[in-house]
């Protein structure tokens, strides 16, 4: 367990427990057979993310306990690349395979990507907080570069004639003058060389990039439109039985006693009971569910809190809090100011309800555990049941098919010690597949939250103090990007009462929400034009970028009819700049209709233009769940709304026309995609209804209240 | 149970109750009809039943006799895909694409029964399905420009 300080974003609570230093010992050839490999350092990463000055290092012989990444050519001339990283619907697969294309010349098909298993990977601690993009994709770069380099070098070698009269284009090395020419393929049959990174490899410039860049299509895209695409939900082993759990009736309850009689009766089941644990198995899914349901037990319940006390109940339990930013003295200012802007916003907990739930196919063979899960950190999972079953990691194969989507809420695997614990006990492989239920009841929340701000603004326009107090809800996005001289920003950290974690962008759906209401209403109090109030208090030019963009292509300045308010709102979250405008409709009922979005994103240079307004859009329209009417409710610790008709997800019917402007910056390194967009979409909502009713609502979701303010 | 699925016919050992969803995934191996909430509001699960959109996962099976099921599986012709398909392939606006069995099976069950919906009633006509990464906008565009096609 960490210490809360030591962790950046407490609201990742589901990762607290198993941050442990990688084990790969393995030798790689053994694995994968001949040919030609290029291979990355665990220490080339962390100088990659410190420094870009690394050492090319003279051996050869180093030690594969500390690869990171690597890409190999095998005999038949596929190319390989092993990453960490996994697929859940950010189409990264697409995204790494075409920067790897670039710098090897070749095509996307001669590029197979092995992601996420964890006997043939190196290390990674997860696929989260946007960090493919930025911080896997160069590795892979440079790894492609310096693997192209030793083709290039053993032609050259082969043929005795100098390197630099050669050069690499489509899967071959050639000679202009001679026209000979060498494929990869050949390069590397009999071959078994492993070489580190070459750091001094050179990069194809973005201007010059023909594959980098475009809009390649989803790789298997094909798979995916025939449902030939195998999710772990989809797969079936030999012999494989089918698990259910039972499950406590609410948080805090513990199972007093249990008949499982009447279950046991059933033909082919199997009841697995082991203290608070209980799962049926069978051959198939039906009389599993049914034996489930047929077992008759008592549970003990604690006391546990409602939806309706939650606000009071996180306040009240706040331990001491952590000082994000301190500077100045803002009781100064506020005591000597007459005007002063003190708001509370509450922010409820919402589900990812990603659409495959929870799935998980476990086999043992012998002492050796097999486990195909939807996962988000297969490592993780590596590690839970490695402590769960109390075994070697060697022994534990955790493989991640690509997924039914994440948004931070698959970074755990329960369902994988529930599948393993099953197949233990009948000696089969067993799949778990959790129904939506219990995915809504049983995995994490984005944590619920409150947060008190209090600023003054002088005569002049200009902030002079600002005081931001987040309870619970995480410390992501608490940072202001305004240049504002006295500040006080604080973090409570709250035991939350339902289980909750990573949601898409952490805490800064929260803060980033109550951040740039704020700054509207004081703009507004004082009449001053709110894009022109916040790019007074900006420095970042790429922020202003964004916000100038979005609100010229919105059409900011244009008079709106009558019952209708635009609203604006901008952040910088995991190198991702977004900015969104909106212009809604007050009925005189009180129901509100988003008429349009507007939004500027900027991440760098683009990969995949494609693929990024997928990311983009897909934010935004998630958001837009969270700021409108998602939410869940609970009765004494227990989700009442557990399922898709009573929990509200975006619609096709829920979508305004939608406009993107991505700005392609090819001068800056590019970053990730997933999760900065759906800052904007909130603020920009709740603002425009204060422009078009005069009502502010400082409340998520906006419309809990049957859809209207 | 006799069922005729995609234009072959399978004789399996369920009851009439068990749900469509069921028999398709578990007993014809035909997985790529999708579970997503197990109460006919998601449209992960949906199939053609004498060309009428259904959501296998509440539909029993044995409601199903006698009819022609088709499956995402039993769209594509020869190796050639449903004009919905290749539009989509061709727009990629899926992220996880675990809707996208669903989303291509009611809008081909759409275009049957209108073939040049506007915008708003391809809305209508997929306000069943859900896309929990939201690429809505671009699938209404995908399937616009597969009624034009």
């Amino acid at each position: 367990m960490k210490k809360s300080e030591d962790i950046l974003y407490p609201e990742q609570y589901e990762l607290y427990e198993s941050i442990q230093k990688p084990v790969t010992r393995r030798n790689f050839f053994r694995l994968v057979g001949g040919g030609v490999g290029v291979a990355l350092t665990v220490s080339d990463v962390l100088a990659s993310t410190l420094t870009s000055d690394l050492k090319n290092r003279e051996s050869e012989n180093f030690d594969d306990s500390t690869i990171a990444a690597w890409i190999h050519i095998n005999e038949a001339g596929r190319i390989v690349v092993y990453t960490g990283k996994v697929e859940v619907g950010q189409n990264i697969r697409t995204s790494l395979t075409q920067i790897v294309a670039e710098e090897l010349r070749v095509s996307v098909n001669d590029i197979d990507m092995i992601m996420g298993d964890t006997s043939l990977v190196p290390y990674d601690r997860g696929t989260f907080g946007s960090l493919t993009t930025p911080n896997m994709s160069p590795i892979l770069r440079k790894a492609a570069a310096s693997l192209r380099e030793v083709l290039v070098e053993l032609a050259a070698s082969q043929w005795k004639v100098s390197a630099s009269s050669l050069r690499a284009e489509g899967g071959k090395v050639m000679q202009a003058s001679s026209r000979k020419s060498v494929t990869y393929q050949q390069l590397a049959q009999g071959k078994k060389i492993l070489k580190p990174i070459n750091d001094k490899a050179a990069l194809t410039p973005p201007e010059k990039w023909k594959i980098a860049g475009q809009s390649v299509q989803k790789i298997n895209g094909r798979d995916f439109i025939t449902g030939k695409h195998q999710y772990t939900c989809d797969m079936v082993l030999p012999g494989m039985m089918y698990g259910k759990i039972l499950r406590a009736p609410a948080y805090g309850a513990s199972l007093v006693s249990a008949d499982t009689q009447k279950a046991k009766a059933i033909t082919g089941v199997t009841v697995v009971q082991d203290g608070d644990f209980i799962g049926v198995v069978s051959n198939d899914s039906q009389s599993a569910e049914r034996a489930l349901w047929e077992i008759r037990a008592e549970w003990k319940t604690t006391p546990q809190p409602s939806r309706e006390v939650i606000f009071n109940y996180l306040k009240e339990r706040a331990s001491s809090a952590r000082t994000e930013s301190s500077k100045g003295d803002v009781d100064k200012v506020f005591a000597a100011s007459k005007e002063v802007l003190m708001q509370t916003f509450h922010v409820n907990y919402i589900a990812h309800a990603p659409l495959e739930p929870r799935a998980a196919v476990a086999q043992w063979e012998g002492d050796k555990l097999t486990v195909w899960i939807g996962t988000q950190r297969p490592f993780g999972v590596q590690e839970e049941l490695e402590r769960h079953f109390r075994m070697s990691k060697e022994n534990v194969r955790v493989i991640m098919p690509d997924t039914g989507s994440g948004y931070g809420g698959k970074h755990t695997g329960e369902t994988a010690i529930e599948a393993a614990r099953l197949s233990k006990a009948v000696g089969k492989p067993v799949k778990v597949v959790w129904t939506r239920e219990e995915e809504f009841k049983w995995a994490y929340f984005r944590p619920a939250g409150v947060i008190d701000a209090k600023s003054v603004v002088d005569a002049t326009g200009n902030v002079t103090a600002w005081e931001f107090h987040n309870y619970n809800s995480g410390a992501a996005g608490i940072q202001i990007p305004y240049e504002i001289e006295n500040q006080k920003i604080q973090f409570h950290p709250v035991d939350s009462p339902l289980r909750q974690g990573s949601y898409r962008a952490l805490a800064a759906t929260a803060n980033v929400f109550a951040r740039e209401c704020q700054m509207n209403d004081m703009a507004v109090s004082l009449n001053i034009d709110p894009v022109a109030f916040r790019i007074k208090h900006l420095k970042d030019d790429r922020l202003i970028k964004v916000l100038e963009t979005t609100a010229n292509t919105f059409g900011w300045t244009k008079p709106k009819q009558k019952g209708r308010g635009y609203g604006i709102a901008c952040g910088f979250e995991k190198g991702g700049y977004t900015a969104l405008a909106v212009e809604v409709e007050v009925a005189a009922s009180g129901a509100v209709n988003v008429l349009r979005i507007v939004s500027a994103f900027e991440c760098g240079k683009i990969i995949n233009p494609r693929h990024l307004r997928s990311q983009v859009i897909g934010c935004i329209l998630q958001g837009l769940g969270g700021a409108l009417f998602e939410m869940v409710d609970f009765k004494d610790g227990k989700m009442i709304n557990p399922s898709f008709a009573n929990y509200r997800v975006p619609r096709f019917s829920d979508i305004p026309p939608i406009e993107i402007i991505l700005i392609d910056r090819p001068d800056i390194r590019s970053t990730g995609a997933g999760e900065a967009p759906i800052v904007g979409i909130a603020p920009a909502i709740r603002n425009a209804i204060y422009d078009a009713s005069g009502k502010k609502l400082n409340n998520l979701p906006l419309l809990a209240n049957r859809g209207r303010i | 149970m006799n069922i005729r699925v995609n234009g072959k016919n399978y004789s399996i050992e369920v009851s009439g109750s068990t749900s469509l969803l069921v028999a398709l995934r578990e007993h014809l191996g035909l997985t790529g009809s999708k579970y997503g909430c197990g109460e006919g509001v998601c449209g992960a699960c949906t199939v053609l039943i004498g060309g009428v959109p259904a959501r296998s996962c509440i539909t029993p099976v044995g409601s199903a006799q006698n009819k022609e099921i088709m499956t995402i599986e039993g769209l594509e012709q020869n190796g050639k895909l449903h004009r919905v398909q290749e539009v989509l392939l061709e727009a990629d606006p899926f992220q996880c694409a675990y809707c996208a069995s669903g989303m291509v099976m009611s809008a081909v069950a759409l275009l049957e029964r209108n073939s040049s919906p506007s915008k708003e009633e391809i809305k209508d006509a997929m306000h069943g399905n859900v896309c929990r990464c939201c690429t809505y906008p671009d699938i209404v565009e995908a399937i616009a420009k597969a009624a034009n096609a």
